[in-house]
């Protein structure tokens, strides 16, 4: 996508809610949220991803649920975006490399106003802007294709190279999972990333320890992870995923991080908020029924009045 | 038409019973073998049996390397990812030193639906068909997979044998007498001649059932083998007939249809059709909704044959 393009196309649009305009890291007190409020839209989002899932009976979401605190800590906390100009040339990219889990991309890219809210129940369906994985062709905000795994690191050194180029000071944000770790060019991007010294880009695995066929660690054991990313010349932290404070603190210390790239390493749980999806592989590409999402559902409104 | 199946679940079957047969059979999956059925094979045969994780271009590497030490080698994962992602290790490392390794790639074509382009394999056959040494196969049905896959086990060499997603009517008189390089006639006819393949079937088999009742016999061939085509059938059907529809769940652009149309134009020339998807990509929806966008249809088809018929008379 052209920025030059999108800008043109979004004239008119970008008076609109600029998280950049007062701080150097890009959110203002008054736009960012307490750490209670962010707990509160984690359940919102999970809310969404559930919804969604069930009504298009099909799609992830476990690997969906696993990532929420850490894709709502970045588009309602770090991230410097203008979510009615999603083509602004100066804003901080958000890719998602593990594309399947587009419901999540999808639910918080609504509730930060990119698309409206009711849109969600149309993901999956012909004709609907929600594809089943990320299109950057259909829907603004969405910077990255995705759905074959182990591309999105690659994207996102070219997008940090043209900002350096550029004299861009966005930053850029991938997230990937443990079991896309497995493809080759993942490690063909970490080998190049720090060759670079990127310290525009940030690395996030969603370290859930589940793949499709059964755990990481059987199917294909991609451990010691801390240690591989550490040895291609990353700075590496390790945190808890579901942490708001210590994916925050995770996402500074990048920041902090010059002359390499930092991987946050998110320890998460697959399914993570619905009892009966947590850690269970089976929900790892289906989607609950009528009965099942009822159930999640009340889960998470029991889990949000107790935020209160 | 009889009880419904999937292709891959075929697949899935066969495999534990070849397992049984050849002890120097092996299979390996890309962490899809739930889906790709091969998990069936894993449970029987964990030994023989090895999951590479999501990692395509290392599975193809592995099998070649398998069968250059004298494995029958299975390998599956999604066609996209089977084709797509490891093209040069297809074509390096398999085709070129010709090696025993059979590509079973499933979720083919657009039938995939809701999951979105990027798990619609629609230009596999044509990357497949351009490795030279492969053989290419597209089953119609269950049993036709069935004794794909057996042949497939048998015969020395390298395959691309791509099976579907959803569950499919057997298709009557298909299957048990699959020949290798061998098109089916499924129904003869003197009007047109419909080439198809796959899913397509059972819906070319519908068009053909429509325009009898209007008057046009058509000829229906299912072409399973891709590669090498038969030649043969393509040459009888042009001059017998007169005119060709082919009907494919691919891109237009070195599929089933351009390797007919090639054959058409050395051997006899006549009027042609192609129901394919166009220079597109696609994108969620259910497979009956983008099948039908792209008039991969009954009607889509009739509506070919009448274009085809008309140039044929005049
Ligand atoms: C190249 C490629 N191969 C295979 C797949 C099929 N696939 C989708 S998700 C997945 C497992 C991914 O595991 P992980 O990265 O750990 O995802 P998460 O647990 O976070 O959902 C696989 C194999 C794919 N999308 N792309
Ligand atoms: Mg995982």
């Amino acid at each position: 996508m052209s920025d030059e393009k999108e800008i043109s196309e979004q004239t008119g649009t970008s008076a609109v809610v600029n998280h950049a305009e007062s701080s150097v890291m890009g959110f203002t007190d008054k736009d960012c949220p307490s750490l209670k409020e962010l707990k509160k839209t984690a359940m919102t989002v999970r809310r969404h991803i559930i919804n969604m899932i069930a009504e298009a009976e099909s799609g992830h979401p476990g690997g969906s649920l696993s990532a929420v605190e850490i894709v709502s800590s970045l588009y309602f906390k770090v991230l410097r975006h203008r979510p009615l100009e999603p083509g602004w040339p100066d804003r901080d990219r958000f890719i998602l490399s593990k594309g399947h889990a587009a419901p999540l991309l999808y639910a918080v890219l609504a509730e930060s106003g990119y698309l409206p809210v009711e849109e969600l129940a149309t993901l999956r369906k012909f004709g609907s802007r929600l594809q089943g994985h990320t299109d950057s062709t259909r829907l603004p905000g969405v910077e990255c294709s995705s759905g074959s795994l182990g591309q999105g690191l690659s994207f996102g050194i070219g997008v940090a190279l043209a900002g350096r180029l550029n004299n861009k000071d966005y930053r850029v944000f991938v997230l990937m999972g443990g079991g896309e770790c497995d493809e080759g060019q993942v490690w063909e991007a970490a080998m190049a990333a720090a060759h670079y010294g990127l310290d525009n880009l940030v690395g996030v695995i969603d370290h859930n320890e589940l793949q499709i066929d059964g755990l990481n660690r059987e199917i294909m054991n991609i451990e010691p992870l801390a240690d591989k990313w550490r040895a291609f010349g990353w700075e590496v932290v390790e945190i808890d995923g579901h942490d708001f404070v210590q994916i925050l603190d995770a996402f500074e210390n990048a920041k902090q991080t010059k002359g390499q790239p930092t991987m946050v390493i998110a320890r998460t749980v697959k399914g993570k908020g619905v009892s009966f999806m947590e850690n269970r592989v089976e929900f790892h590409g289906k989607a609950p029924n009528r009965d099942q999402a009822a159930k999640a559902l009340e889960e998470l409104d029991r889990e949000a009045k107790c935020l209160n | 038409m009889s009880e419904l199946a999937s292709t891959r679940e075929a697949y899935g079957k066969t495999l534990v019973e070849l397992g049984g047969q050849y002890p120097h059979l092996v299979v390996l999956d890309a962490d899809l073998s739930q889906s790709t059925m091969t998990h069936y094979f894993a449970k029987h045969f964990p030994d023989r049996f090895f999951n590479c994780g999501v990692a395509e271009q290392n599975m193809m590497g592995i099998a070649a390397g398998l069968a250059s030490s004298g494995k029958i080698v299975f390998a599956s994962t999604f066609a996209v990812f089977a084709t797509a992602r490891c093209f040069d290790q297809l074509r390096m490392s398999i085709a070129q030193p010709s090696l025993n390794v059979k590509v079973v790639a499933t979720h083919g074509g657009l039938s995939v639906g809701a999951d979105g382009f990027s798990h619609q394999a629609i230009e596999d056959v044509s990357l497949a068909c351009s490795l030279p040494g492969f053989t290419v196969v597209v089953p119609a049905d269950a049993a036709e997979a069935e004794r794909v896959v057996r042949l497939a086990a048998e015969t020395h060499g390298p395959f691309y044998i791509r099976l579907s997603r959803p569950v499919t009517p057997q298709v009557p008189h298909n299957g048990q007498g699959f020949v290798l390089g061998r098109a089916t006639t499924l129904q003869d006819g003197s009007d047109v001649t419909i080439i198809t393949n796959g899913l397509m079937v059972t819906r070319a088999l519908a068009a053909a059932e429509t325009l009898s009742g209007q008057g046009i016999e058509c000829r229906v061939l299912n072409m399973a083998t891709i590669k090498p085509m038969d030649e043969e059938a393509v040459r009888l059907a042009a001059k017998e007939t007169g005119a060709i529809v082919t009907v494919e769940e691919h891109l237009q652009q070195g599929g089933m249809g351009s390797r007919v149309a090639q054959l058409v134009v050395e051997h006899h020339p006549v009027p042609m059709a192609f129901v394919t998807v166009r220079d597109v990509y696609t994108h969620s929806g259910t497979p009956d909704e983008l099948l039908q966008e792209h008039g991969l249809t009954s009607s889509g088809i009739e509506k070919a044959v009448w274009t085809v018929l008309r140039k044929k008379r005049s």
